[in-house]
């Protein structure tokens, strides 16, 4: 069936509350608004106001109820618009959350489901545009995912919620109006893998979330000068798949790494250390790096779209390190 | 503030003087042991302000939960935390109530549905407001108590849970421990209102100033507060006025107050208070403040030695309980 990504995510969501009572939505305007990326759209109607639950703009209170809510024996999924305003409620996350199990000698894990948007290219500006997904996940006691793919968007809720502590799904704002087929019975398995998307021999593209379209778009267009590029979907942001990452970079001896972060401290620089460390005498190139330019994004279109990884860059920087001239 | 009672059973009166006790010479001998370095990091003691757990807590059903912050041993050990576990954490060692591995600042205790151990300021607040939410949700009779300081009143964190328990009905007891200062800041220097109680007035839940100096006082605001938020799923508000007699923490040189103020909070010292007013009415006799010290006192001598006794956790649990499924925990390591 023809689906969008947002389509998938909101079947994931109405399957997730169907099959547990324990799950609910909560925050702000998810219920009648219908999710202000209209995610949630229309499960107000199907499920009530107990569990589709519009929240004050209180960032900290809504999703400290949500970790306690969990820690109550409910499935909470709590949606904070977008990781901009996470920053709010960043202590009940990251000192909460993350540490509670940890803090009580593993006496309390906290099952709750973050969701947030992240990502820029629509014109929103500073404050609604960042991708700090690195941050959430530089905190052990956090999992952090993103999909990338409309079956990863389907399927990945139902495993953040049958995992006992805190998951963090990332959703980049870009993908909601993509479409594409997706067979009905699509399952989901696995989210801590790293998965190949597409195979390659001459060099790996290493991406997540939005920036795999954009990486997956270079291969195509490496492949007209007979470029063989693989693409890899880390898909798990913490922990990280060290074993997928190496035995690509093994193979191709090159890598490119894309992330919609700002360049220092970002996850491609934890990445390409991680090669460093483990693979170095495997490399023919030195790894390269695609991110954001150390800006907060601008409002102008060419700005941000100077401002952010494209296709042409990761093309470019492939060249570069295969000896080309670009 | 409401009146004072005048009887006391002797029952009640001696659970409460020995609740009172065991907190006040747990702490001393706490604040003794950290000279000796056997406890490290952080130590706030509660000393002063023992009427206010003494007061609420023995009036929580079983089911019912507790949120409290880095101030929290009294809690604990009134909630029904043993003393061993609780020395035992302090010390680090893995036979303490949070493995060793929260301190005394975090303890922790499943059983009891003792949820910390909280040490950033109003951090605990939405916690409860979501205990408190699974609660209502699962139809389950729960109340959550939820303990904190005046300081955390300046905090945004407050004003979205009162707003967020009031807003959801939801049946959270809110005990506000108001020792006039947060850490060394004075609350006339850091609030512009004083009267905490009239901040919870204003998200419309029902809120009263109480005599956190007083057992009695506290155990009855508790039981009228804890019978409204059974019967009408409502949360209720209760500012204790209380006062630390000791410094913020170990650290504290307390410049920040007059000696005198000190001395005089010390003379409202709710042990001592109680214990005249029980033997002025004759309900108890010297003898049975002895006893209570002498039991007192054995329990905490045999809960050091237990402490001393216990074992440091292997080094090579360290990676132990950042995840549930603990084959995870390698997964972020990165180098071979």
């Amino acid at each position: 069936m023809n689906i969008t990504y947002r389509e998938a995510m909101r079947a994931a969501l109405r399957e997730s509350l169907k099959q547990d009572e324990r799950v609910f939505l909560m925050g702000e305007d998810v219920g009648r608004y219908g999710g202000c990326y209209a995610v949630s759209k229309g499960l107000l109607d199907e499920f009530g106001e107990e569990r589709i639950r519009d929240t004050p703009l209180s960032e900290s209170a809504f999703v400290g109820a949500g970790i306690g809510a969990a820690l109550g024996g409910m499935r909470p999924i709590v949606e904070v618009m977008t990781v901009n305003f996470s920053l709010l409620c960043l202590d009940q996350i990251v000192n909460t959350a993350a540490t509670l199990r940890h803090m009580s000698g593993g006496q309390f894990s906290v099952p709750v489901v973050l969701r947030m948007t992240t990502g820029a290219g629509r014109q929103l500006a500073a404050q609604h545009s960042h991708s700090l997904e690195c941050w959430y996940a530089h905190v052990p006691g956090l999992r952090v995912i993103a999909p990338a793919t409309l079956e990863d968007m389907r399927g990945m809720l139902r495993i953040a919620l049958d995992d006992p502590d805190p998951v963090i799904i990332f959703e980049h704002n870009a993908l909601y109006n993509r479409e594409g087929e997706l067979a009905e019975d699509v399952t989901v398995s696995e989210i801590r893998r790293a998965a190949v998307r597409r195979a390659g021999s001459d060099i790996s593209l290493i991406a997540y979330g939005g920036n795999l379209i954009k990486a997956l778009e270079a291969a195509d267009e490496l492949a007209k000068s007979g470029i063989a590029a693989e693409v890899i979907d880390l898909r798990s942001l913490r922990p990280l798949d060290d074993a997928t990452i190496l035995a690509s970079v093994r193979k191709t001896r090159r890598a490119v790494l894309i992330d919609e972060g700002w360049c220092s401290g970002s996850l491609a620089a934890e990445i390409g250390m991680r090669i460093s460390e483990q693979a170095f005498y495997d490399l023919d190139a030195p790894l390269a790096r695609v991110c954001t330019a150390e800006v907060p994004i601008p409002y102008p279109g060419h700005l941000e779209q100077a401002a952010l990884p494209q296709v042409a860059t990761i093309v470019n920087k492939a060249r570069e390190l295969l000896g080309q001239n670009v | 503030m409401n009146d004072k009672p005048s009887q006391i059973s002797r029952e009640q009166g001696l659970q409460w003087l020995q609740d009172m006790l065991r907190i006040r010479r747990m702490e001393e001998k706490c604040a003794e042991l950290y000279g000796e370095e056997k406890i490290r990091g952080f130590l706030h003691l509660y000393i002063g302000e023992e009427a206010v757990a003494a007061g609420v807590i023995p009036e929580l059903a079983a089911e019912d939960a507790v949120v409290a912050t880095y101030r929290e041993h009294g809690h604990a050990l009134v909630r029904g935390i043993s003393m061993n576990a609780i020395l035992a954490e302090m010390f680090g060692k893995q036979e303490g109530c949070s493995r060793g591995r929260g301190g005394s600042m975090h303890l922790f205790d499943a059983k009891t549905h003792f949820y910390g151990g909280n040490a950033i300021v109003s951090g605990g607040l939405p916690l409860a407001i979501g205990l408190a939410l699974a609660d209502k949700m699962q139809n389950r009779p729960g109340v959550t108590a939820c303990f904190f300081g005046e300081g955390a009143v300046a905090e945004g964190e407050f004003h979205e849970s009162l707003n967020l328990a009031a807003l959801w009905q939801l049946p959270v007891l809110f005990v506000c421990e108001n020792n006039l200062y947060a850490m060394g800041t004075a609350l006339a220097r850091s609030e512009s209102v004083t009267d905490i109680h009239r901040k919870a007035e204003s998200y419309g839940i029902d809120s009263t100033a109480v005599d956190g100096m007083d057992v009695m006082s506290v155990n009855t605001a508790a039981r009228n507060a804890l019978e409204k938020i059974r019967t009408q799923q409502v949360p209720v508000f209760l500012e204790m006025r209380t006062y630390r007699f000791r410094a913020h923490s170990m650290f504290d040189p307390e410049l920040y107050r007059e000696k005198a103020e000190v001395e005089q909070w010390k003379q409202l010292c709710p042990i001592a208070t109680l214990s005249a007013r029980l033997k002025a009415q004759q309900v108890i006799e010297d003898g049975d403040v002895a006893a209570l010290e002498q039991a007192t006192g054995e329990e905490i001598q045999a809960a050091v030695a237990f402490a001393e006794a216990g074992q440091w956790e292997p080094v090579e649990d360290l990676l132990k309980y950042v995840y549930t499924d603990s084959a995870q925990n390698t997964g972020q390591s990165g180098s071979t």
